[in-house]
């Protein structure tokens, strides 16, 4: 009787909706998305003391990542408020560029990020935490129904997000020595990689690496160039408040130099690279140091910024020499650069290759088409960068609860956010290097902005359960300000009469000649909010334009009306796009055998299976007339039903 | 559905010397753009649905003046009981090919683009129109029509314009990887050309390219389609014996009574491969006869539409006022100033002055004694195709999809040379290069997202 009381609870301890294997950038936006919508949730991780480890370089954001950190934070993910709360920097991007392609990055406290992040998920409802490794999947009837530890526990479950990063089989190098590993400390996942293989999926090998970690104690900073954090700092998240910012630190530049690359050249043979003992594929555009000395002799410099770890350390990041040279050929080549004389080496650098699966197994929800409820995220997806992973494990986890309830899937499209872009380029094009977001990947890119994420998204993480309150009020205060800003300012006209004309004058701004409303005459370059207010307008509506000059939404109201004609034409390509993407494809289409198509168009879209004509459309290799052959095909049978 | 869809228009009648011609139009502007260029001869008429209208086809002219492109019958068939069930308009013009181009061009110009091979009978299909039961039979006309398309366009492009589009689609990759790379890689230590440079690499290696490609569509138009040159002048200054003489044949009545050619009288004459349509007037004056009249109306239509206008003066009977005003009325045109009777008056110093301002040339001859006829000729060549060296060049012809294609990628590199110029900023700098560059795409058949992060990659050592 005891016995069966014990196994019982013991069943029901193990029984949860959604497991989350492994606690990264994408394991935890995963895990707190799924308790934050009502599942019960475990997160399952090798080592509890790396939750929310940055393995590379200490910081959050840059181009097209900090607009998918403003995506997340839009729908409800947690690592907007994460790096606000734990940044040592900040800065905003291209502020001379354009509105479309401003974006924020930041330096993070190495620890205190992952503190917080670990603090964030012990305190939150309806998710648990184990230190536990899993080495195998439970499928029944086609769906996951279970998996099995190292320590032989069976635990029951609904919906499972796999987001092991490098770890599965790991295989760390620093020059011609190598071992397992996860990352640098941790052991990696070799049965789960097995099983990946066993169960059929198509695996491959990539290769990432990072620098080594030195002293700042041991850095001569007298001589080098100082970059600061923007006064006053931005913010990632809608709803961070300006008062727990961390006192701000500045990076230094320097340069590697001739000697510096004749060190590298003599150490290449002794290069995991270059003696060809990697087989993983790396990415162009985070190449080792001595890839680039290799690659691009003819550049007599590389830039190296030093970015400080944390407030309470010595580590120094220096970002630009990800290397797996030997550690002595490593010391060597850092002292021979302006400011590292006398550094000492913390951490060697290293490269790690590691097992990934074809994203192209995937449906655009990140579920597996071979298995029903297996959701996979992250580096494991072939992508790089943890913010492309924290993108991937929120939606993961939105679709695996959506999958436990029963409801339609999540899938954000191209014209709706760089996190479509991100999930729509794997699923439908694959990748073969490890695949980074860039903003050039998006056709609508005046339309994802970083500062009108909440515009795009807050609706739709509120929708699902993800978004809180609290967060979903502001939002909507924010839109109605901007909705009646932009209807005051279309709404009062200015009358081309001689005081008018002397202000704009005045403002470098040329004559009026006809009546004009205030909307238009904000698309003049020259003129903004605050010069509008200006105008010999009746004091009302002179003090109503300064209020909306001096408001929190006034770069909103001032890109909605500036740049309108390029927002329009962008528009109108969305609403061609999107009539396509409305054109379902059914998944389970027969492809072989229909007329018309040949023997490499069925072979590509059998493997894809597009969701949409759409979809199809942006595989390569398939023609315009291949979809209109599609079109025909898919009308004839969908009257057939 | 059908009623989003984008409107589009084909010459639906086959190319040949048929006696009638027919435009179609499918989609929801179609009407709204019959009304734009189609001018009913009764213009109260309510246009009912299904229903021939009479009328002409008109083009708004540069100076907003309308000039008439062809005379027609229209008709406007409102969704769903049309071909493809969405609204359809049809407009039946002359057979002649240059004419119906002619209306199809203008027709672009509006927001409608050409129809793909199929693209009717697929539309009628997926708008419920055909029977389910011949879904094979549409699908093998698209695949068939495809894969001729694709074999007329290969034979287009091959060598010289598929090379040239490519290059200016290169160029313009590189500059979109150059602003591309300042936009994704902003802390890199990079050595990228200013907005300067690029306004210059636009201009050599984009838009004057993309202007050259313009120039020959227009003149490969004309060596497919030929052009029409219209002789003008008072009644007897020798126009007929020109046409004459240009023909080598008596085709036209010569007499010495002013007002013999009642109508205008038509041939073809081949210049240096050029089919050119020659088109003898009657002679325009005041106070014509009633029988006349018709015939100088038509004369002024002729005028009116003519790629070149011969102006003829008679050298013996001096330049009289009523010559004068007739080249006032015609002087808009592209003009040759003919002086006959050189033969009779060789060393007549005539003030002529006035006429050269606005003509191209000045051409000395003796119509009936056949002097200075080759130079004539050799003139009409080259006020039409220009320079004959450029033409060789070019050397190629691309058909009106290209043609439309080339003049939208224009339109957009001129967006870009303003935006470089006004200090437009580099994100919208790069929508503008992508439209550019998604024409060029279009033309050749690919896209070329992917390969500008491969450029990127190539070219520029990043990674911090």
């Amino acid at each position: 009787m005891e016995k069966d009381t014990a196994a019982i609870s013991q069943r029901l301890l193990n029984n949860y909706d959604v497991v989350v294997i492994g606690a990264g950038h994408a394991g935890c936006e995963a895990a707190l998305a799924a308790a934050r919508m009502g599942c019960k949730t475990l997160v399952a991780v090798i080592n509890v003391d790396t939750i929310g480890a940055m393995s590379c370089n200490p910081a959050i954001g840059g181009l097209a990542k900090g607009h998918l950190v403003r995506e997340i934070d839009a729908l409800g993910g947690e690592m907007g408020r994460n790096i606000d709360a734990t940044s040592i920097q900040f800065r905003r991007l291209n502020t001379s560029k354009g509105p479309a392609v401003r974006s924020s990055r930041a330096q993070a406290d190495r620890l205190l990020y992952r503190l917080r992040m670990k603090s964030i998920l012990e305190n939150q409802e309806n998710l648990e935490i184990r230190q536990t490794v899993v080495d195998s999947l439970l499928v029944e009837d086609g769906r996951i129904c279970g998996l099995i530890t190292s320590l032989e526990e069976e635990i029951r479950v609904r919906a499972v997000v796999v987001a092991t990063g490098t770890f599965l089989n790991g295989l760390i190098h620093v020059g011609l020595k190598n071992f397992p590993a996860g990352r640098m400390g941790d052991s990696p996942s070799t049965s789960l990689a097995r099983w990946f293989k066993e169960t059929g999926f198509r695996v491959g090998r990539m290769k990432t690496g990072t620098v080594p970690r030195i002293a700042a104690n041991s850095i001569d900073y007298s001589e080098l160039e100082i970059q600061h954090s923007d006064q006053p700092p931005a913010h990632f998240s809608f709803n961070s408040a300006g008062d727990y910012v961390l006192p701000q630190r500045p990076c230094y530049i320097t340069y590697t130099n001739p000697q510096t690359h004749a060190i590298i050249r003599a150490g290449i043979d002794k290069s995991p690279m270059y003696a060809g003992i990697i087989e993983g594929i790396g990415a162009r555009y985070c190449p080792s140091i001595e890839d680039k000395v290799m690659r691009f002799p003819e550049k007599e410099r590389h830039q190296v910024f030093l970015e400080p770890e944390g407030l309470d350390t010595t580590e120094v990041y220096p970002n630009g020499l990800p290397t797996s040279l030997p550690l002595a050929t490593q010391v060597a080549m850092l002292q021979s650069i302006k400011g590292l004389e006398q550094v000492r080496v913390i951490r060697p650098g290293y490269a790690i290759e590691y097992d990934y699966v074809d994203p192209l197994e995937l449906k655009p929800s990140l579920e597996t088409k071979r298995i029903r409820g297996l959701f996979l995220a992250g580096q494991i997806n072939g992508t790089s960068g943890y913010e492309e992973a924290a993108a991937q494990g929120l939606m993961a986890a939105i679709n695996a609860v959506h999958h436990v309830r029963n409801q339609e899937p999540l899938i954000l499209d191209r014209s709706q956010a760089y996190i479509g872009v991100l999930i729509d380029d794997l699923v439908t094009c694959g990748t073969k290097e490890p695949y980074r977001l860039f903003t050039s990947r998006a056709e609508y890119r005046l339309l994802l902005r970083e500062d009108n994420a909440d515009t795009r998204l807050c609706q739709i993480g509120h929708d699902i359960g993800l978004l809180d309150d609290q967060a979903y009020q502001k939002y909507r205060g924010k839109q109605t300000a901007i909705e009646q800003g932009v209807l005051l300012l279309e709404s009062i006209p200015v009358r081309p009469d001689k005081a008018t004309n002397e202000v704009l004058f005045a403002l470098g701004s040329v004559d009026l000649k006809q009546k004009m409303t205030l909307a238009e005459l904000l698309r003049r370059p020259e003129l903004g909010l605050a010069e509008l207010a200006r105008l010999p307008l009746d004091v009302e509506t002179q003090n109503r334009v300064l209020q909306l000059a001096e408001s929190a939404v006034r770069d909103e109201i001032q890109l909605q009306i500036k740049f309108h004609g390029y927002i329009q034409r962008q528009q109108e390509q969305v609403d061609r796009f999107k009539k396509m993407e409305a054109l379902a494809l059914p998944e389970d289409f027969e492809y072989k055998g229909l007329a018309g198509l040949s023997n490499e168009v069925v072979q590509k879209l059998s493997t894809v299976r597009p969701l949409s004509l759409g979809q199809a459309s942006r595989i390569s290799g398939i023609t315009p007339a291949a979809i209109s052959i599609l079109q025909v095909h898919l009308k004839k049978m969908a009257k057939k039903i | 559905m059908s009623s989003k869809n984008e409107t589009i228009a084909a010459i639906s009648t086959p190319p040949g010397a048929g006696g009638i011609g027919v435009i179609r139009i499918s989609g929801s502007r179609a009407f709204e753009i019959l009304k734009q260029i189609f001018k009913p001869h009764d213009p109260s008429c309510s246009f009912r649905s299904h229903q021939l209208y009479y009328g002409h086809i008109i083009a708004p002219g540069l100076s907003g003046k309308n000039t008439i492109v062809d005379e027609v019958l229209a008709v406007f068939m409102r969704a769903p009981k049309t071909y493809t069930r969405e609204d359809v308009v049809e407009i039946h013009g002359h057979g002649n090919f240059l004419l119906l181009q002619s209306i199809l061009e203008l027709l672009l110009r509006y927001p409608v683009r050409l129809a793909d091979p199929g693209e009717f009978t697929k539309r009628a299909f997926l708008n419920g129109r055909i029977d389910l039961t011949k879904a094979e039979a549409v699908i093998d006309l698209l695949s068939a029509r495809t894969r001729k398309g694709i074999e007329l366009a290969q034979g287009q492009l091959s060598g010289n314009l598929y090379d040239r589009v490519d290059s200016i689609r290169k160029a313009l990759m590189h500059m979109r990887a150059i602003v591309e790379v300042a936009i994704d890689f902003p802390d890199e230590d990079l050595e990228i050309i200013n907005h300067k440079e690029l306004g210059q690499q636009l201009e050599s290696k984009v838009r004057v390219p993309l202007a050259l490609l313009l120039r020959n569509a227009e003149q490969g138009k004309i060596f497919r389609e030929g052009i029409t040159v219209v002789i003008a002048g008072l009644p007897n200054v020798g126009k007929s014996s020109l046409l004459n003489t240009l023909l080598q044949e008596e085709r036209a009545l010569v007499t010495a009574i002013p007002g013999t050619t009642r109508d205008t009288i038509e041939e073809y004459v081949d210049i240096e491969g050029m089919p050119v349509r020659i088109i003898d007037t009657a002679g325009i004056r005041e106070n014509a006869e009633e029988v006349e009249e018709l015939g100088i109306k038509r004369a002024k239509e002729q005028i009116s539409q003519a790629d070149l206008v011969l102006f003829m003066i008679d050298l013996a009977k001096g330049i009289s006022n009523a010559d004068l005003e007739l080249f006032h009325s015609i002087r808009h045109k592209q003009v040759i100033l003919v002086a006959n009777k050189m033969d009779l008056l060789p060393t007549e110093a005539q003030n002529l002055s006035e006429f050269q301002k606005h003509t191209l040339a000045l051409m000395q001859i003796s119509a009936k004694k056949q002097q200075g006829i080759s130079e004539l000729k050799q003139a009409i060549f080259n006020a039409v195709v220009g320079n004959r060296e450029q033409w060789e060049e070019g050397g190629c012809a691309p058909n009106l999809r290209h043609k439309d294609a080339l003049t939208r990628a224009y339109t957009a590199s001129k967006r870009v040379l303003d935006g470089l110029q006004t200090g437009i900023t580099s994100d919208l700098l790069a929508i503008d290069l992508q439209e550019c560059l998604a024409e060029l795409d279009a033309i050749i058949g690919v896209t070329s997202t992917e390969d500008i992060l491969d450029l990127i990659f190539q070219q520029f050592c990043l990674g911090k």
